[in-house]
């Protein structure tokens, strides 16, 4: 299919841009295979706006006699309109921006015909490499074997071809437990706590069904990565009903007799629709500025976005301390283990592990937790708060662990290498992107499509030096602490850098980050004005 | 004294506590805990004192302060407990002015200190900052003896062509005879803000006096024709007021004005509003969904945001259509005193400085005789009196720091600061309801100023991104009061609840940094003199190229020790020594108690908390 047979009108000119809190600016429109691009006939001050068209979220068009108006709402949840004379054009335009934002080919995507204008230093489809991982973890245990079962995705289609289990398990044993958890999805392990050994395992629900199936070689598979004589805990995402529920459709938990050693927490987790209508709610509560204060509150409140924020940051905080507080083994799963399952793991290592907070290990977190563990992307974040569409698989649960994070953050200002600005690039690139790295559902997908062939990864643009000066936090001081947050309501906040971007004058904001950016970095050059005078006096006094 | 207290967290869901002995002293209440911390409590900040039911492990003591904190005590004992409690009540009720604290403080100031102190704000030097007197507006001792207005100061300032058989006829107009007289004078646009009490107009009568003494305020503004009255009550509020012959300026009777309702509550509806998010934010193992509900149904929000819109449209009536505005409420002292003092402060960059903000209180707030005793409750009193007026003042002030970083010279703890001593009663500058009292009770000579001791710490005050051109002199701060940009002030109504704060204030290091790098340049300074000194005359250019090369390209510290360090001050301590970790570290962390918990628990159920997570099995 050739773009140019979905673009009627290529190119409309007396094209008028509106934007909340900038001027209306006239210009031309111009339409492409993958981007809108408008730019201002101005000559001093030429302004150009690239939109790709995946990520437009939602496009309106209305009339008034023959001057069209197209209201664009975008998936990082931008909204503008273009007034476009000629009602022929503005329909063109309008249907054609349609087609283009909702191609349903992934190959047909920008990733694939995206041609970097940068250097690439290091190709970050190889930087992240399990077997790196890995390696890091036998120096300081060799409890672990990385086991290659499921090279072909045969045992589980939606695991990476690596993955990192208990030593004393052998790749028999995991083709059969595969057959236990939903989607073959066996216990593996996501993190290992240095300080005391304890393990942090996920997977997706065991299949006891109704008559309480057991299988011998998922409990030994768990029992391994227990010190003898202690407990673990098994949270499960779901509340115990529905758990409970769950075996009815084949599904269902890990029952006491047959895992003595373990005690099951249920800490629940909303999922799916729930969070997609959350999300839809507070980007609406946030756009409509005419609210007074009681309709303002009443309507946050009413998205239960904050609850979910909450609920996530205690599951994750209850994980996080049966590993460090009660040197407990866990193992974390709800239904599939594609969504809340890895929401807490990635959070709770987050919490736990230092490295998580630098630049490096958080894409290294979202590579293994999200990505390798097959975190659904394309379906997940296939639209986002402004879509009509409704479907069941789409829900905003990458963006609910980056607040997370941005909340722990908040509350940790200097535990982190990278800044706010990072977490927002990442919620763009996950629902529209350049890069190829967030397409696809699993590795599985991925390799099908040969993206680490065709595209480029995002990790090989953001990781270099000029890129990542933008996303450096200036107060970050490496910190090997345990970071445990609050998460009582008067400790949470909406994460307006992302929730009101587009809804309010931001300059002064800025200028008063720049200001902060600017005292700790003169404070470095002081002290290094300072230092090199005092070895000069001291040299000038030894000359004496 | 009492040993074997316990102090209870106080959001903590596992009755975590810590044991210590309770000191009653003339003043305060002092807790000291068993690893030596100490809890002051100033007997003048504590609003309520509550004796709980007996338990098995003693009796509950609950102590509500003025400053938001409150402290639940376990005594051993019950008589203990019943002593401790009557005293804290005789000791807190206070029936004379001259039993408060300030009589008794004493900060080592001899007479002169104490007299150049209370001159530090004055109020006829401010006047002249302004632009006043001039033509149009003059100083009037009209009420030099306190004879027309006893709530007013002696000095005010009205349109020249106010003669005073206008002032007395408008003033006996005017509740309490607050007539309309001068707040702020804005010199470029010729427009004042003025204010004044509800006219007692009931349904028809009129004052020909007050009707002058309107049109002498708009005529002495030579740039626009029309005034603006903001009656800053809700309309009905207003209207009920006439069936008791006060009420509102009829816009026939008055040549030229705008009248305009704005709708902020009064003191009662504003005591209780506070009330009611106390308690939701007091509320143990609070869901999110009940702190925004009870958030929103204690309408504190809403009134703050009501008071700024009040300022917002003040201030534009005075900065874009250069008109004057009158500004009353009913009595013209709660009200009337936060949107006076907030519009001059949108106006006015001045207000926005550490003294600037000093003298906007002493004027709006002191001198026009907002009734701190009465509303703060220094002294027994009528508990309908007390309302958070001037705290929603400064919570609005705050919401303006939010919005406007680099716009202010102050930081938050300022704020804090002033509201604590609004309530401590150790100053003399918030005691009594008005000047007349005030000088009844020889403040100026019997207690101190508040204000050079808050200059003296400024360092602590200062916003370390302020930019004094962040708006060139009179321009307009124009906030967006869109209902989204209101925040809950946590940092006022849980000050003392640590756990609830970031673990790492970013506040903090960028005060400390800031200050750090001061002492840097003073270091640069004297080692550059230094330098220069011992190359004397060898002070070529090649030598200054070679230290600026240097200072480019600085090489790590610790490669060489040089000798001269033992003589040099030690160098200034590093980062380090600002980033430790509070909540991580196990004494502050309220995680650090829960391993013994944790594996005490019941297997059935486990209970935890992370603030006030829980789980259950």
């Amino acid at each position: 299919m050739e773009f140019a047979e979905l673009i009627k009108t290529p190119r409309a000119d007396n094209v008028v841009l509106h934007r909340p809190f900038h001027l209306a600016v006239e210009g031309t429109l111009c339409l492409t295979g993958h981007h809108l691009i408008f730019s201002s006939r101005r000559h001093d001050n030429a302004e150009e706006l690239w939109l790709l068209h995946s990520n437009i979220d939602s496009i309106d068009k209305r009339f008034v006699g023959s001057l069209g108006t197209i209201v664009i709402k975008c998936k990082d949840l931008r909204i503008i309109q273009l007034d476009i004379p000629g009602m022929e054009e503005c329909l063109n335009i309008a249907s054609s921006i349609e087609a283009l934002s909702t191609l349903d080919s992934v190959t047909l995507m920008y990733p694939f015909f995206y041609r970097p204008m940068f250097e690439v230093l290091e190709d970050g489809w190889s930087s992240f490499l399990l077997e790196q991982e890995f390696e890091l973890l036998s120096s300081v245990t060799n409890e672990w074997r990385l086991s290659c079962v499921n090279k072909e995705f045969s045992v589980c289609p939606s695991y990476p071809p690596v993955v990192i289990v208990p030593k004393s398990v052998d790749d028999d044993a995991l083709r059969k437990v595969a057959l236990f958890r939903h989607g073959g999805r066996f216990p593996v392990l996501s993190y290992y706590h240095k300080k005391n050994g304890m393990a942090m395992l996920r997977s997706s629900q065991p299949l006891t069904g109704t008559n309480g199936r057991r299988c011998k070689e998922d409990e030994k598979l768990v029992n391994a990565t227990l010190r003898s004589g202690r407990r673990g805990f098994v949270i499960d995402t779901r509340p115990l009903h529905v758990a409970q529920q769950a075996r009815a459709k084949g599904g269902g938990f890990e029952q006491e007799v047959h895992y003595p050693q373990w005690r099951r927490i249920h800490k629940y987790i909303e999922r799916f629709n729930i969070l997609q209508e959350s999300f839809i709610k507070l980007v609406e509560a946030c756009n409509d500025q005419s609210h007074n204060m009681d309709r303002w509150l009443s309507k946050l409140e009413a998205s239960n976005w904050l609850t979910h924020i909450k609920e996530l940051l205690t599951a994750a905080c209850l994980a996080a301390q049966c590993i460090d507080r009660e040197g407990a083994s866990v193992l974390v799963h709800g239904s599939e283990g594609t969504d809340s399952t890895l929401q807490v793991t990635s959070l709770a290592q987050i919490i736990l592990d230092p490295r998580c907070r630098t630049i490096r290990g958080f894409e290294a977190l979202i590579v293994r937790e999200w990505l390798q563990a097959g975190h659904p992307f394309q379906q997940r974040c296939a639209q986002s708060a402004y879509s009509n569409s409704k479907q069941k698989w789409e829900a905003p649960v990458f963006l609910l662990f980056l607040e997370c994070v941005w909340q722990i953050h908040r509350q940790f200002p200097c535990s982190f290498e990278f800044n706010e600005q990072f977490l927002i690039m990442l919620f763009e690139h996950a629902y529209a992107s350049q890069f190829g790295t967030f397409l696809g559902n699993n590795e599985n997908e991925r390799a099908k499509l040969k993206l680490p062939q065709k595209t480029m990864s995002l990790w090989s643009w953001v990781n270099r030096p000029e890129e990542l000066s933008r996303f450096q936090n200036p107060l970050y001081e490496a910190n090997s602490l345990v970071i445990w947050p609050s998460v009582a309501p008067q400790s949470l906040q909406l994460w307006e850098g992302v929730f009101l971007r587009w809804n309010r004058p931001s300059r002064f904001l800025e200028e008063a980050e720049e200001e902060r950016i600017h005292i700790i970095k003169y404070n470095k050059e002081l002290q290094a004005r300072v230092n090199a005078l005092r070895r000069r006096l001291a040299e000038l006094e030894a000359e004496d | 004294q009492v040993e074997q207290v316990k102090l209870l967290d106080r959001f903590s869901t596992s009755n975590k506590s810590l044991t210590g002995t309770l000191y009653l002293t003339a003043t305060h209440l002092l807790f000291i805990d068993s690893s030596q911390r100490e809890t002051w409590i100033l007997h003048h900040h504590i609003a309520a004192v509550e004796k709980l039911p007996l338990t098995t492990s003693g009796c509950p003591l609950v102590i509500q302060c003025k400053n938001f904190r409150i402290v639940h005590f376990v005594v051993p004992r019950e008589r203990d407990c019943h002593d401790i409690y009557n005293s804290l009540l005789q000791l807190s009720r206070t029936a004379k002015y001259e039993e408060l604290y300030a009589f008794s403080y004493n900060p080592k100031q001899n007479e002169s200190e104490q007299v150049k102190g209370w001159q530090l704000i004055d109020l006829a030097e401010e006047y002249k900052r302004m632009g006043v007197p001039n033509d149009y507006w003059q100083l009037s001792d009209a009420n030099r003896d306190y004879k027309i207005c006893e709530t007013y100061p002696r000095e005010l300032y009205v349109p020249r062509t106010a003669s005073k058989p206008i002032i007395v006829g408008s003033s006996k107009f005017r509740s309490k005879g607050r007539f309309p007289v001068l707040s702020y004078y804005h010199k470029n646009k010729e427009a004042a803000i003025c204010r004044c009490s509800q006219p007692l107009s009931g349904f028809s009568a009129r004052c020909l006096e007050d009707e002058h003494m309107l049109q002498a305020i708009s005529k002495a503004n030579p740039s626009n024709r029309y005034m603006y009255v903001m009656d800053t009550r809700p309309k009905l509020n207003a209207m009920a007021n006439r069936a008791a012959g006060k009420g509102y300026e009829n816009e026939d009777n008055y040549s030229n004005i705008r009248f305009q309702f704005v709708g902020i509550e009064n003191i009662h509806v504003m005591r209780s509003s506070l009330q009611k998010l106390l308690e939701v934010s007091g509320t143990r193992g609070l869901s999110v969904n009940d702190f925004l509900s009870g958030l929103e149904n204690s309408g504190w929000l809403r009134h703050i945001k009501a008071v700024l819109d009040a300022a917002v449209f003040l201030a534009k009536a005075i900065a874009v259509e250069s008109a004057s505005v009158l500004v009353h409420c009913s009595d013209g002292w709660d009200r009337t005193s936060q949107v006076c003092s907030l519009g001059a402060l949108l106006l006015d960059s001045y207000y926005r400085t550490i003294k600037g903000f000093m003298v906007l209180i002493e004027k709006d707030w002191i001198s026009f005789g907002h009734k701190f005793s009465d509303r703060c409750c220094q002294l027994d009193g009528d508990p309908k009196e007390i309302s958070p007026v001037f705290t929603q003042f400064l919570e609005s002030v705050w919401n303006l720091t939010e919005q406007f970083p680099q716009a202010f010279e102050y930081n938050e703890a300022f704020l804090l600061q002033i509201h604590e001593h609004v309530h401590s009663c150790q100053f003399g500058n918030f005691l009594g309801n008005c000047q007349k009292e005030r000088e009844e009770l020889k403040l100026k000579e019997k207690t101190y100023s508040l204000w050079p001791f808050l200059l003296a710490e400024q360092k602590k005050y200062q916003n370390p991104l302020y930019n004094p051109d962040f708006s060139p002199e009179l321009t307009l701060l124009e906030p967006n009061t869109v209902s989204f940009n209101f925040k809950f002030w946590r940092n006022m109504y849980h000050q003392f609840d640590r756990s609830m704060h970031p673990r790492q204030s970013m506040f903090n290091l960028i005060m400390s940094t800031s200050e750090q790098n001061k002492q840097l340049e003073e270091d640069i300074k004297e080692l550059e003199a230094k330098i220069k000194q011992r190359n004397g005359q060898s002070d070529d250019p090649i030598e200054k190229e070679k230290e600026e090369e240097q200072t480019a390209h600085p090489a790590p510290v610790a490669l060489k020790s040089p000798p001269c360090f033992q003589k040099e001050p030690p160098p200034m301590p590093v980062n380090d020594a600002v980033r430790t970790i509070e909540g991580s570290n196990t004494a502050d962390n309220r995680y650090s108690e829960l391993v013994s918990e944790f594996s005490k628990a019941e297997p059935a159920m486990v209970s935890l908390e992370y603030g006030v997570a829980r789980m259950t099995c």
